[in-house]
Formats: C-alpha cells, structure tokens, sequence
C-alpha cells in the first residue's frame, strides 16, 4: 500500500532544550484514519507541526513517498492539511469567506476555482451561508466545522487534526465525528479523547513522553487497560471507573 | 461573550449603504478637509456643513440618536484639551473672574480657537461615525487595500478586528478571576495585580500571535497578502459622488464669495 506518511528517527529538543520528540519511527498509509493519543504534554502537538514542515528537525519525514525539504513546502502544505486546536488561531479573517478562501488564494487558483472551493468547503461542512459572518461571532461548534472547511478547500489527501472535540458539548462533538467519518482523505487525530478515537480511528498510535510507546489497532490498544491506565488514559486503579473497551 | 458589533448597523439597507466602500472613504475624507480647511468665523459654512451630514444620515437610516452618543464618547477628550486654550490666548479680554486669589480672562480670540477645534472636531467626527456605521469593516479594509493602502496596515487593522473582542473576552475572564479570589488588600497590591494582569495577557497575545502564525504558515501564507474583492463601482457611487462635489463646492463658494457675512 501506498504510504502516506513515513517517519524515520525525528527528534525534537524546544529551544529551552525540553526534549518533545524522542526517536519517533513510524509509518501511515493512504487512507487509514490514525489517532495519536497521549497524555497532556506527551509530544501530540509537536509531532503534528513536523507533519507540513511547519517544525523541522534531525530525522526524516516523508509525505507521500517525498522527503520533505525547503523548496517542496508549499506542495506538501497542499497535500497535509493541518487544523489547529483552538478555532480562534485556525480562524484568523475577518470574515469566513476570506478564512476558508486563504489556502486556497495562497495556492495560486483562479478567482472563479477559489470560490467554487470555498463554495464546496462550506457545503461539505454544513456551514453554506456563513460566508460574510465574522468567526467572533459564531458558537465554537460552527468555528470548528469551519476550521475544517479552512483546510478541506485546499483538497488535501491528508487531514490532520488536533484534538477536534475539545471544548465542544456532546452533542457537537458527535456531529464533528458524524462529519469526520464522512470524510474519504487519510485522516490523522491527536487527542485523549477515546470516545472520538474509537468512533474514527481504526489505529492508534500512544504517544508518552516524546516516544511512541504502542503502536496498534484501536481495539488491542482499548482493551489494554493497563497500558491506558500508565499512560494517564484511564484512571488509576482502573476496575471501578474503567472506560468499557 | 457576547459583544457588540464595532459596525454596528452596517448591514441596514439603503442608498448609502449601498455604496461602494471606496466612494464613502473618499467623500468623508474630502468633508474632513474641506471642513478643516473653512475659516472659523464663517458661522455660516458650518450650518451648512452640518445640514449636509445630517442630509446623509437620513439617507443611510441609522438612528441619529446612535451617532449622537458614539460623538458623545469622543467629544470630551477634544474638550479636556481645548476648554483651557481661552484663559491662556492673548488678545482682547472678554471677561475676567476673581477666583480666590487668582485673576482669570477670558479672550475672543481664545473663544474663537475653542470653537475652531470644537466645531471642526465634531463634524469631522460626525462624518467618521457616518462612514463606520454605514460600512461593513471588512469591506472598508477591502477599499482602503484598493485605493492603495499598504497591505501590511491593512492586515494589522483587519488582525485588530479580529481579535479585539478575542482579548477583551480573556481580559474579563482573567477579572473575574481575580475578584473571585481577591478581597480588597493595599492600593498597592491591587495595582501590583493588574499590572501582573497585563503582562499575562500581553505574553498570552503575543503567544496567539505565534500560533496564527504557525495557521497561515500552514496554509500557504508565505508573506505576500492576497485577497479577493468583490467591489465594484456603480451608477450610484457617480451620483452620490457627483451631490457630494457639489455640495462641498457649493459651500466652498459661500465662503469665497462672502454670502455667508
């Protein structure tokens, strides 16, 4: 099968000389839905931002089958769409039109190609119509969709996500999901969320303090109960309060 | 929050509104210099000044009692600093008050530069709030990008409206916790916190700054500003333009001919 993401031997030291990322390996195909999960603090984040390149360091990271470098950026920015966590930094135009038209103006399509994508991000969304509202003044469920519209008008064939439902109320978490699931692109979600893990992810990738400690699909992983319960996933003790797998 | 709109009104309907943003800027800015540039004591221009501004905010339909208060909010800073100019200026006294042991005048001509700036200050002001409440934000930044305004400050400016109410939210959270724990203390303490207070929202600013950053690196940004417009000049941007011309000119005529003394 076709790779979609390769990462061999990444690490990542912050310019305070915190160590985030240790010796990541790891491997994605096209078309898999991977949850990257972990504790607060466990790397998710960082990890994320080496996916386009916004974060580059020792190992390599290929997308596509490409190395990622320098003077390929924008392409591979083309093709890893990323969607950051808070909607306030993911929308940052004055209006919804210009937020989800900016990829895509960026990219260098015609006039004409950039509103008919706009016209599609929206509609696959659910949020046509929204298009001269300013991102102030909309519930943070509407700010997520469109945060996902941001990047889904840029078509990219890989969806990366960080944690997608937080700060959302149940029911907008699990419409997300719904329109999460209908999504085709190879999907990657950082979050401790499991609930939205089990619904959307068919693997899952634990992340503990800069490394990966397990690797494996999502129901060996949930059914782990100590593994979950070491990696501040599950409460301590487990038995009384145990997430049922 | 919820917080209130910086254009509030701005999606009414009518001839002014309709408007092409670059028309509008252009005219209230062609006020402004016009009304700068009149002579103070030609009582007469100004009358006329305002019966042109109040003819466009009947037009536009916004309240009148709006834009009366938004003056309101700027006016007293224009006074703090002018009501003082008439005891100071020389010239012919217009009166003289004992005020316990001091003598203060009052001149004419001081009188004459306090109602310059005061008359000048709130027409110009009259016609800003005019231009701001008839005009989506987004699309007076897209008309100022247009005619030509650096598109760094207009990005500045558009950042601005997005994150104003943004700030404004994480400042009054971070009040109300603050004065869910706080129970009076020394002057000095409490102003000790708000200064805390601002150094912690001005680290957190400068923290989104990094990760809206980090979104547009994301999406391509790579330092050049592009957008899209979907302004266009219409038959009614001529004739508005064409009455406006006319009528500054037409006061600018009184003034030159002398009609108005």
């Amino acid at each position: 099968m076709k790779k979609a993401i390769e990462i061999e031997s990444l690490s990542y030291s912050y310019p305070d000389g915190h160590q985030a990322l240790k010796n990541i390996n790891l491997n994605i195909e096209v078309g898999e839905s991977v949850a990257i999960v972990g504790p607060n603090g466990a790397g998710k984040s960082t990890l994320l931002l080496h996916l386009n390149g916004i974060l580059r360091s020792d190992g390599t990271v290929k997308v596509l089958g490409t190395p990622l470098e320098e003077k390929n950026l924008k392409w591979v920015r083309s093709k890893v769409g990323l969607v950051f966590q808070d909607p306030e930094d993911q929308l940052f135009s004055p209006t919804v039109f210009d937020d989800v038209a900016f990829g895509p103006i960026n990219m260098g399509y015609s006039e004409d190609e950039v509103r008919q994508r706009v016209r599609e991000a929206l509609e696959g969304v659910g949020m046509d119509g929204y298009e001269k509202r300013s991102p102030h003044h909309l519930s943070i469920g509407e700010k997520k969709r469109i945060g996902i519209a941001t990047i889904l008008s840029m078509n990219p064939e890989i969806l990366v996500i960080d944690e997608p439902t937080a700060n959302l109320d149940p029911r907008a978490k699990w419409e997300l999901i719904e329109l999460l699931r209908g999504l085709t692109v190879t999907k990657i979600v950082a979050s401790h969320d499991l609930e939205l893990v089990k619904a959307l992810c068919q693997r899952i990738i634990l992340l503990d303090e800069g490394k990966v400690v397990a690797d494996d699909a999502t129901p060996s992983i949930m059914s782990n109960a100590l593994l979950l319960e070491r990696h501040g996933l599950a409460p301590k003790g487990g038995s009384r309060l145990k997430l049922k797998a | 929050m919820k917080h209130s709109f910086l254009d509030r009104y701005s999606d009414l309907d009518s001839f002014i509104h309709k408007l092409d943003p670059r028309t509008k800027f252009i005219a209230a800015l062609a006020f402004v210099i016009a009304v700068v540039l009149t002579p103070p004591t030609e009582w007469y221009a100004f009358a006329l000044y305002f019966a042109l501004i109040a003819c466009v905010i009947l037009l536009s339909k916004v309240p009148p009692l709006y834009i009366l208060k938004r003056a309101l909010v700027i006016i007293p800073f224009v006074l703090l600093i002018a009501i003082f100019i008439p005891f100071f200026k020389e010239g012919e006294v217009a009166g003289s008050y004992n005020l316990w042991l001091w003598e203060v005048k009052v001149t004419y001509s001081g009188l004459i530069v306090l109602w310059n700036v005061t008359i000048k200050a709130l027409l110009s002001i009259l016609s800003m709030i005019v231009l701001s409440a008839t005009t989506k934000f987004t699309e007076l930044l897209n008309g100022l990008e247009r005619l030509g305004m650096p598109a760094v400050m207009v990005m500045i400016l558009s950042f601005m409206y997005r994150y104003i109410f943004v700030l404004v939210d994480e400042a009054i959270r971070m009040r109300r916790a603050r004065d869910s724990r706080s129970f009076g203390g020394k002057r000095l303490w409490q102003l000790k916190t708000i200064g805390n207070m601002l150094g912690t929202l001005f680290l957190r600013s400068y923290e989104r700054g990094e990760r809206v950053y980090a979104a547009m690196v994301a999406r391509g940004f790579d330092g050049q500003t592009r957008t899209l417009t979907n302004l266009r000049f219409q038959a009614l941007d001529l004739y508005y333009a064409t009455g406006f011309a006319v009528a500054l000119a037409f006061i600018g005529a009184t003034i030159l001919l002398g009609w108005g003394s």
